[in-house]
């Protein structure tokens, strides 16, 4: 396994795999900086989120596959618990935070958990991570407690924390091995061979510019 | 709460979270507000427990139906203009990336009790039995004129003036049968009435061009469709204001909008709190005294286990029954997606029926549409208010939006979000190019 940045040119040239990873949990268990720490490798006490951004990818190389997580911050919408069902609709990975300073947020994750078990895509690979371990002198919720949970519900689990790096590539990379790609592979072909020459299964790329009819061009009425 | 914001918006329907987004990325400070726990008001897809809930008192949804969660039903039926502004809002704002769009397969007319392809191809036109032979010929020397017209070129005119010369005029110019102009006004422009004839012809002439435009754009139809319902459309506008630092909270009550002495809003008070702001943006369900009621729709949601018959068998279909075949001032309109669209459980469509209401007896309105539907599943039918601001909001700096009208697409709620926009903003809302973006990186196209 090998995580790099998203100009590495080895893998250039080998399609990668895209996965949509979701972050969910409580405001302040430390998202954003686990995000931040996994894909830029720094850390910022008290970091103000950044405007305009909650979204960023990372590529990551497992046996002869490339995978590219696409991964979805929240954006603070969880701060008055107003997280749309549009974030984490189709997600294939999600990784689900609390502190381990503050038992509450580890109840929030649980909510989170069942959110996903009942609204999510029912392949959806779930991490449960405690973050914030660098503050084990004011650890609240005990390890065996959230593993046991985890156990139950079929979650993997970590404690880790963004502040120092412990458990964060670890995180991700476990992630990485369970996501059922065959599935993901087999899907988008079944997508892709119902077209009948009308390219995905008349699924439109909105960003493509327009056939160049604008102006006086051929009408096909 | 206790910081003062420059908008407070009340309502996540489509028209607000648009707006939403788009002040925020100007920069503006926005706290965004719903009275319910779940996003898009009237613009939301709900679920079958929801639907229940709306529309049957809470009853259980059969088990026959399927699952819960593959069910996301529009109650307000709209697809995209491809080539329509809505469209170039998503673009420019980068919302294109939250949503996945497929295009609807098919546009259906009704002519004389039968249902017909609106013809996407020369081909097509020339097969289709809309239309008779002689009549062709016509319609292709108007589809001509169409294609080389220029504004700035009078030599391409024709000697009308489309400022002035109604369309009335110009049909008669091109020698086009009633049955035609029937088709030209309502399968094309998407008139829902017929008053366009009497006015200049050159709005009717823009939204013909638009249709062919969309239609051109991607094949099937002029429209597209986000998968999951159109509910995705408000919360993917959302996430774009909370990107650009929007404040989100959905479950608040709303007790009152405060205003000053002189009448100006002051701020907005939830749950015995006020937030402080300069303006409001809200739906009209927030300020049920600032507004007029315009009139009436009648939709009908139905559920099929099968597609619409005489529509190809298409997994998605729009069929515009045209005002002057069932003796109406207004068409009624058919709107179906499926599964396809990962709207309903395998095997099922949804097609919802709607029309204006012209009188005291709406249900058989639209008993037209539900005839052509064949047998069906389950029906909800619910009657809608319209409503329109009484002012504009300069004076109390309350900027209301329009309820969602009976029109087939979004192009009268971008006219009303760049109305909107422009009275807040003292600026046109010009969307060339795209936003800034922080540090989110570019997908690269695989
Ligand atoms: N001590 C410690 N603080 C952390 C850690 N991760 C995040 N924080 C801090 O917790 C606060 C919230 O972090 P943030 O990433 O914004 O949380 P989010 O709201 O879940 O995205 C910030 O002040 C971070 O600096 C960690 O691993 N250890
Ligand atoms: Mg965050």
């Amino acid at each position: 396994m090998n995580f790099s940045g998203r100009n590495d040119a080895a893998s250039a040239n080998m399609k990668p795999i895209q996965v949509k990873l979701v972050l969910l949990g409580e405001s302040a268990v430390g998202k954003s900086s686990i995000v931040l720490r996994f894909v830029n490798n720094e850390y910022q006490d008290n970091k103000e989120p950044t405007i305009g951004a909650a979204f960023l990818t990372q590529r990551c190389k497992l046996d002869d596959r490339i995978i590219k997580f696409e991964i979805w911050d929240t954006a603070g919408q969880e701060r008055f618990h107003s997280l749309a069902p549009m974030y984490y609709r189709n997600a294939q990975a999600a990784v689900i935070v609390y502190d381990i300073t503050k038992p509450a947020s580890l109840e929030k994750a649980k909510t989170w958990v069942k959110e996903l078990q009942r609204q999510a895509n029912p392949n959806i690979v779930i991490a449960l991570v405690g973050n914030k371990i660098d503050l084990a002198n004011n650890r609240s919720v005990p390890y065996e407690e959230a593993e046991a949970y985890a156990n139950e519900n079929g979650l993997l689990f970590f404690e880790a924390s963004a502040k120092t790096g412990t458990n964060i590539i670890e995180v991700f990379t476990e992630l990485a091995k369970k996501i059922p790609y065959e599935q993901i592979l087999a899907n988008n072909k079944t997508l892709n061979s119902r077209t009948n020459g009308q390219g995905d299964n008349g699924r439109v790329n909105l960003n493509e510019s327009e056939n160049n009819n604008q102006d006086g061009g051929q009408c096909n009425c | 709460m206790d910081e003062e914001y420059d908008v407070i918006v009340l309502g996540t329907g489509l028209t607000e979270c648009i707006l939403s987004g788009l002040l925020s990325v100007e920069g503006k400070k926005v706290l965004h507000m719903d009275r319910n726990d779940y996003y898009g008001g009237e613009s939301a897809s709900l679920n079958l427990t929801q639907l229940y809930k709306k529309f049957r008192n809470n009853e259980e949804p059969p088990a026959s139906l399927g699952k819960d969660r593959d069910y996301n039903v529009d109650i307000i039926p709209k697809f995209a203009m491809a080539s329509g502004e809505f469209v170039k809002i998503l673009v420019y704002t980068d919302v294109t990336r939250y949503l996945e769009f497929k295009q609807i397969s098919g546009s259906y007319f009704c002519k004389g009790g039968k249902i017909a392809k609106v013809p996407t191809t020369q081909i097509e036109a020339f097969k289709t039995q809309l239309i008779s032979l002689f009549e062709k010929n016509r319609l292709r020397k108007f589809f001509e004129f169409l294609q080389k017209y220029k504004e700035d070129d009078p030599s391409t005119h024709q000697g009308l003036d489309l400022t002035k010369d109604t369309m009335e005029t110009v049909y008669s110019k091109f020698g086009l049968e009633p049955g035609t102009q029937d088709f030209i006004g309502h399968a094309l422009a998407l008139h829902l009435e017929d008053n366009y004839i009497h006015q200049p012809a050159k709005e009717t002439i823009e939204k013909i061009l638009l249709y062919l435009y969309s239609m051109n754009r991607y094949g099937k139809s002029p429209y597209i469709y986000p998968m999951y319902g159109l509910g995705e459309l408000p919360q993917g506008f959302a996430r774009l204001s909370a990107i650009y630092g929007g404040t989100y909270m959905l479950d608040k009550p709303i007790d009152e909008i405060v205003y000053n002495d002189q009448g100006e809003v002051i701020g907005v008070k939830s749950q015995g709190e006020v937030a402080k702001c300069k303006a409001v943006i809200c739906d009209p369900s927030y300020v049920t005294n600032k507004v007029k009621k315009t009139g009436q729709v009648i939709r009908a949601i139905c559920i099929l286990n099968h597609p619409i018959p005489n529509t190809d068998d298409v997994d998605s279909v729009q069929l515009i029954i045209p005002q002057n075949q069932v003796q109406r001032k207004h068409d009624i309109y058919v709107a179906s997606v499926s599964s396809a669209h990962s709207v309903c459980a395998k095997d099922y469509f949804i097609a919802i029926v709607s029309t204006v209401v012209e009188t005291s007896n709406p249900e058989a309105e639209i008993e037209p549409g539900l005839n052509l539907l064949g047998p069906i599943t389950e029906k909800f039918v619910y009657i809608s208010d319209l409503y329109e601001p009484l002012e504009d909001g300069t004076k109390d700096k309350v900027y209301i939006s329009k309820s969602y009208d009976a029109t087939t697409h979004f192009e009268t709620v971008c006219d009303d979000v760049k109305d909107i926009y422009k009275r807040i903003m003292g600026k046109e809302l010009n969307f060339e190019g795209k936003v800034k973006r922080g540090d989110e990186e570019e997908i690269n196209a695989m």
